[in-house]
């Protein structure tokens, strides 16, 4: 009977997650070993291959470095991998708008299995993603000799390119806003219609403002896999030096050509990419989280 | 299709654009692939799938990604829940680098992984007198999948983790349970069905990937060989028949896959819902 207010005192302690009775903690020798455990863990896993990255990428000097990432062809891969991003990246971003506004505003039926369909270049494996459009528009594909007669082509040229990583990164921003949109509701674009707002200025001026940070991390996300996509890019390029290498391709090349240092200079571009990608991430989820604070 | 009336504009016009970019980009490419699938005969089509290169690269792919993801799932338990419950410099910075393998192009990850695990590597020099090859070896490609899967478990234990209710296991607590029987009792039931859509995610990522594996496996026939490079082999050699065959399947293995992990999640939202009403 005596431990009973000390029991309700540790209850009504202020920080629950850390509380300090023996049978609500684990004991520190465990605490250390699993803390040991993960970090070891995420040490092995994580930060090794981010140093061999850049360690590798300067084995050979800061000389080689610089001209294996001021390389002509080292430079034509960056400029299609930025060209197939700015391709990729605002459709997408405004296809995945679209769709969260007619999921997450009206009721209609069959939305389950739309939602469903939006997610399924994720279960799609990126080499069979390629596949598809090889076997769309390839020399043997249903289209094939429709291009030929036009002389157009699409798979081993940019076009492919394009299509390949806007199908794999088809859903980042769509799932981002519908869960987003739903539990904002209507309210606020409701009381601007009635208030005299015009539809696009309601978007414009209510929900844009809303969904924003939302919206940018879709965008952040979307645009580190646009960029370093590798296996669907791979089916559809052709791996043709300085016209359809992106740069993940352009790595792969390097890479099985011995050219180890080369290789890991470009890769750790993509590296310097992924670290910004996360911080991005970081702040975008430290404002949202503020805001849901506040709200 | 409409069936509440919502005074807002727009849902013409939006469903529109959603539905004929999804039709145009996702499912009229994939229906011509299952099209293309139709028309080879039967022979042609399980001369393909069922080859015995092609079994060997099935075993592989989800042997691999089974152990990667059994990895992962015991290892991301570790991770989300030290993450979430304790305090410790750094905590932020390793929690940021979790969605590392999201971040990082699969190729970097390959190529990397490799000359680490590689004879001359930093790891590799370790292991190789213990007698343990990893580059060019099945333990490779398990290797690469681990790192591609790490995230998924660790992303879907930590909200559940931190919704727990620190009160039940308080209760438990306050009636005599030791902490190792609280965690079994208590908290794990509320844990699994995160545990295994996490532990489904990273498998079926697994299951489809590429760029991370082809530079550690060494892409040996019938030995370090992976389902998708299969695939991509027989693209080269013009093999469209083989390619979209196991295409196919595969294709169908994780369809069926993002089905189950639905369902899942369906099933853990319920749970949740359930165990939140009823405390």
């Amino acid at each position: 009977m005596s431990t009973r207010p000390a029991d309700w005192t540790l209850a009504a302690a202020p920080a629950p997650r850390a509380p300090a009775s023996s049978a609500l903690a684990e004991p520190p020798w465990l605490r250390r070993l699993l803390t040991a455990a993960a970090l070891g863990f995420l040490g092995l896993f994580l930060v090794l291959p981010l140093v061999t990255v850049f360690a590798e990428a300067f084995s050979k000097g800061v000389g080689v470095y610089l001209d294996a990432i001021s390389d002509p062809i080292a430079l034509a891969a960056v400029r299609l991998t930025l060209l197939v991003a700015a391709i990729s990246v605002p459709a997408n971003a405004a296809f995945g708008v679209a769709a969260a506004w007619a999921i997450a505003k009206f009721e209609f039926r069959g939305k389950a299995l739309l939602v469903t369909a939006i997610d399924l270049p994720f279960a799609v494996s990126p080499v069979v993603a390629g596949l598809i459009f090889v076997l769309l528009f390839g020399a043997q594909g249903i289209f094939g000799p429709w291009l030929r007669e036009h002389d157009l082509k699409i798979i081993f040229a940019v076009p492919g390119i394009v299509l390949a990583t806007t199908f794999i990164t088809f859903p980042f921003v769509a799932r981002e806003l519908i869960p987003l949109m739903q539990e904002q509701g209507s309210e606020e674009e409701e009381a601007a219609l009635s208030l005299g707002a015009s539809g696009w200025q309601t978007f414009r001026r209510v929900t844009l403002p809303n969904i924003s940070l939302g919206l940018l991390y879709g965008i952040v996300l979307l645009n580190a896999r646009a960029m370093g996509e590798f296996g669907a890019v791979s089916v559809v390029s052709g791996h043709i030096r300085g016209v359809t290498n992106t740069l993940p391709l352009h790595v792969e090349i390097l890479y099985n050509e011995y050219q180890s240092a080369a290789a890991f200079a470009a890769a750790s571009l993509l590296a310097l990419l992924a670290l910004l990608t996360l911080v991005l991430k970081r702040i975008l989820e430290w404002r949202m989280g503020r805001i849901a604070r506040a709200a | 299709m409409r069936r509440r009336r919502s005074v807002l504009p727009g849902f013409g016009l939006t469903l529109g654009v959603t539905l004929v970019y999804l039709s145009l980009l996702v499912l009229l490419p994939l229906a011509g692939l299952f099209l293309r699938s139709a028309s080879l005969s039967a022979g042609e089509f399980f001369s393909a799938v069922a080859s015995p290169r092609a079994l060997a690269a099935y075993r592989l792919s989800f042997g691999a990604s089974f152990a990667a993801a059994s990895v992962n799932a015991v290892m991301g338990l570790v991770v989300a829940w030290v993450l979430v419950r304790y305090r410790f410099p750094g905590r932020g910075l390793a929690d940021a680098l979790v969605d590392l393998p999201f971040a990082l192009p699969t190729a970097v990850a390959g190529i990397t992984l490799t000359s680490l695990l590689a004879k001359t590597g930093w790891l590799g020099r370790v292991l190789e007198p213990l007698g343990i090859q990893v580059a060019y070896t099945p333990l490779g490609v398990a290797v690469a999948l681990t790192f591609i899967g790490l995230p998924f478990v660790v992303r879907t234990l930590q909200p559940v983790l931190q919704d727990l209710d620190p009160e039940i296991e308080e209760a438990a607590a306050s009636l005599g349970a030791s902490r190792w029987l609280t965690f079994r009792r208590v908290l794990f039931p509320g844990l699994w069905p995160a545990l295994v859509t996490g532990f489904a995610l990273a498998f079926a990522r697994a299951v489809g990937e590429y760029g991370s594996v082809v530079f550690i496996s060494g892409n040996m026939p019938g030995r370090t060989e992976i389902a998708p490079l299969l695939i991509v082999t027989k693209l080269e050699q013009y093999d469209y028949a083989g390619a979209t065959a196991i295409a196919t399947t595969l294709l169908l293995i994780s369809f069926g896959l993002l089905l189950g992990i639905n369902a899942l999640q369906r099933f853990g939202s319920h749970r949740l819902s359930g165990a939140g009403e009823a405390s």
